[in-house]
């Protein structure tokens, strides 16, 4: 490949400054954390009693958002690991947006389950009191796999581009120097070292698999293990799944757009790109939609006292504007929009994305709460501001924090490596030529 | 009953605590204790740990900082070869709500909560309705004990579930896993009396309750190693509340004492949700031939 196309994609794949849109948008990120810090700080002081939680609610959107946050990482082991191992390359261009959508999400679910915690002070208790019996330490074993195996897979493809960026030095400023010559000055593109990366990120595309369908079907196993009407259900490891899937590559169109818009990359993020992740994200909202079918159709058509009064809250009674309107958004009108090849255009599919995120935060929500109103032993004995939940203001902002805390990490590392994998690009691009000669 | 003869224990061990205190300087629990005391000159005498008699400056008395008789382990533990049971009257329930009040008092639990609820159940339409105290059913299975990922609720060899509020983190997966609702949390700091906020922990007594953490039900084993009932048993007047030990084979309500297993064959005792396969240690007796009507001032509450 001739110099100058090669220098024209590290030109375009280069990370740039922060234009007005962008320092406004880490403003407003910003402004969001330091008010959930505020919430939280207060929550710190005055305990738990700040939130809308109570005997009966006692887990709210704190754990809803954690399950959001554990369902949107799985999306790194989809796009690096499953279309990798199948030999797939038009994804290559996203496999990096999806890593770091993966590193930041499982980190914001950790953090956001110790928010939850009564005494997060005691957090150690897990280490030295720890039960294996228990589901939550299995949770916590491999949502720490998941995340380091997944760091591993945002920094060994790095490795290339780091060498790049070390050799423009002096094109950039020197904090960001000092970044790259400490996680990369090592890598000096031989063979040798190429090879083992290859090997590496190999092993642990493979490895995150099982992680990956660990960390959530573990999750699902924190309400399934109960015997609550709405989680006791057998269902709920591979509906959790799939469902995991669904919000992760709608995260991904959604963040794909917003980076090809701000930086220009019309090129590298094509609409070939989006027609099909388009068709990815569709498949994905049936095999969803199939397991809502199943989680709720079977148990509704028996109608066992016990369910009845959850069932009827979500169809028709307290939760069904919501349940209906996570259904729609995240399932229905993302299918709808994306059966076409004109709603896999860039836009409609972003627009398709952003539904599905949005509705599948609702449907986290729909998981948790719901169940806990409908105990087996009716409410009793409880204040009145006992039997209902909404969450106060220190929750929602902690919850929007956390989210926009998320979002904030993804944008500085936009800001500090390439989004899009400038070594990969040029290697593919190179190969390409080839085929064509 | 008796139910142990720990009070000559605990004499002996307030005894032995009480002489460390006298020697003063050496006492391992007050962090002041090296501090320079001026004698002052009056002389006390004391029995030693050896038995003999000793003068002590009274300068050097301090008083015992107040302890738990016992260790977290042995508390832990349980009282060996006892399985504690308990069985609930319902024909006998008038809704007097005193078992909840001494409970709440006794533990000094958070005026918006209580560990024991009266519900009002009526199984279906045409079924009478009848008042249903629940305390924790203390289950051989334990659904919260299986959960719990610090070993800070526990199942002890007494048939006992206990919490350590020294120890939980307050996740409140035993609150989601529990299908009794029996487990409540400490949402905020509790208002207390000095005197109890100050007590170090106990799991036998659940006081002082901790905020961040969770409580429930405890079957009084502290007031049963005192060779006493539990406080709901000695509170209500109807003696709705039977306490005893199943290997004994016997329960109490302090003025009638049953055979555990004749009661439980005689009037067909039952136990709450028993498909759910927990093994609660709290039976019930069908409410049949009651002393009284079902009235309420919340009988609108009646679930079908």
């Amino acid at each position: 490949m001739e110099i100058s196309a090669k220098n024209k994609i590290i030109q375009d794949l280069l990370p740039q400054k922060f234009g007005k849109p962008g320092k406004i948008w880490v403003s407003v990120l910003l402004l969001f954390c330091a008010v959930g810090m505020y919430a939280y700080y207060r929550q710190l002081t005055k305990g738990l009693v700040v939130t809308g939680l109570r005997d009966y609610v006692s887990w709210g959107i704190y754990i809803s958002n954690f399950v959001f946050f554990v369902a949107i990482s799985l999306v790194g082991s989809l796009i690096t690991a499953v279309l990798r191992l199948s030999d797939v390359h038009w994804s290559t261009p996203l496999t990096r947006i999806a890593e770091i959508i993966a590193v930041s999400a499982i980190t914001f679910a950790s953090l956001i389950i110790i928010v939850d915690m009564g005494r997060p002070e005691r957090f150690y208790n897990l280490f030295i009191h720890g039960r294996l019996q228990s589901p939550i330490m299995w949770d916590v074993i491999v949502i720490t796999t998941y995340f380091f195996v997944s760091i591993l897979l945002l920094y060994f493809p790095l490795l290339p581009d780091l060498a790049i960026l070390i050799k423009l030095k002096g094109k950039t400023t020197t904090w960001l120097d000092r970044i790259y010559h400490f996680l990369g000055s090592f890598w000096k593109n031989t063979t040798e070292q190429i090879n083992i990366s290859n090997k590496a990120v190999n092993i642990l595309s493979i490895t995150i698999i099982p992680v990956a369908f660990a960390i959530h079907t573990v999750t699902s196993w924190l309400f399934a293990t109960t015997y609550r009407p709405g989680w006791d259900s057998t269902n709920f490891g591979a509906y959790f799944i799939s469902g995991a899937f669904l919000v992760g590559a709608g995260g991904v169109i959604v963040a794909m757009y917003v980076f090809r818009k701000s930086y220009k990359l019309e090129k590298y993020i094509t609409d070939s790109h989006f027609d099909k992740m388009g068709k990815v994200l569709v498949l994905l909202a049936l095999l969803y939609l199939y397991f809502n079918v199943n989680e709720f159709l079977v148990p509704a058509f028996k109608m066992k006292k016990s369910e009845e009064e959850h069932l009827l809250g979500l169809f028709t009674g307290e939760f069904s504007v919501l349940f209906w309107f996570a259904i729609t958004t995240a399932m229905i009108i993302p299918i709808i929009i994306l059966l076409f090849k004109g709603g896999r255009k860039p836009l409609p599919a972003f627009i398709a994305g952003v539904l599905v995120v949005i509705g599948s935060w609702f449907k986290r929500y729909l998981i948790v709460t719901p169940t806990l109103l409908h105990p087996f032993l009716p409410m009793r004995d409880v204040p009145a501001n006992y039997r209902h939940y909404f969450p106060s203001w220190e929750e929602w902002a902690i919850a929007m924090g956390s989210l926009a805390g998320a979002m904030l990490v993804i944008t500085f590392f936009a800001r500090i490596f390439p989004i899009i994998p400038i070594q990969e690009t040029i290697t593919e691009t190179e190969e390409l030529a080839h085929e064509k000669v | 009953m008796s139910l142990d003869n720990s009070s000559r224990r605990d004499f002996i061990a307030a005894g032995i605590l009480g002489s460390i205190a006298v020697a003063g300087c050496s006492s391992p629990f007050d962090p002041a204790a090296n501090e320079v005391v001026k004698p002052s000159g009056e002389m006390v005498k004391l029995l030693s740990v050896d038995g003999e008699i000793i003068e002590v400056d009274k300068a050097f008395l301090k008083p015992v900082p107040e302890l738990s008789a016992m260790t977290n382990q042995a508390e832990r533990m349980g009282i060996p070869g006892r399985k504690f049971v308990m069985v609930i009257d319902l024909s006998r329930c008038k809704n007097l709500k005193k078992c909840q009040a001494s409970c709440n008092h006794a533990h000094q639990i958070h005026p918006d909560q209580n560990w024991i609820k009266l519900h009002p159940v009526q199984e279906s339409e045409k079924t009478a309705p009848y008042w249903q105290p629940t305390t924790c059913m203390h289950c051989d299975e334990p659904p919260c004990v299986k959960v719990c990922p610090v070993d800070a609720t526990f199942k002890r060899q007494d048939g006992i579930v206990l919490i350590d509020s020294d120890r939980c983190i307050g996740c409140r997966f035993c609150m989601a896993a529990c299908p009794y609702s029996t487990r409540v949390f400490n949402w905020e700091e509790l208002d207390l009396p000095k005197a109890i906020a100050e007590k170090p922990y106990s799991c036998e007594t659940s006081m002082p309750q901790k905020v961040g953490t969770v409580g429930k039900c405890d079957f009084c084993p502290d007031m049963v190693r005192k060779g006493e009932l539990p406080h709901c048993v000695s509170a209500c007047p109807n003696g709705v509340f039977f306490f005893g030990d199943s290997n004994e084979d016997s329960v109490t309500n302090g003025a009638e004492t049953f055979r555990f297993s004749e009661l439980l064959r005689d009037k067909a005792g039952y136990r709450l949700m028993e498909d759910l396969g927990t093994k609660p240690s709290v039976y019930y007796l069908p409410p049949v031939n009651r002393n009284f009507a079902f009235e309420g001032e919340d009988q609108g509450d009646v679930k079908h």
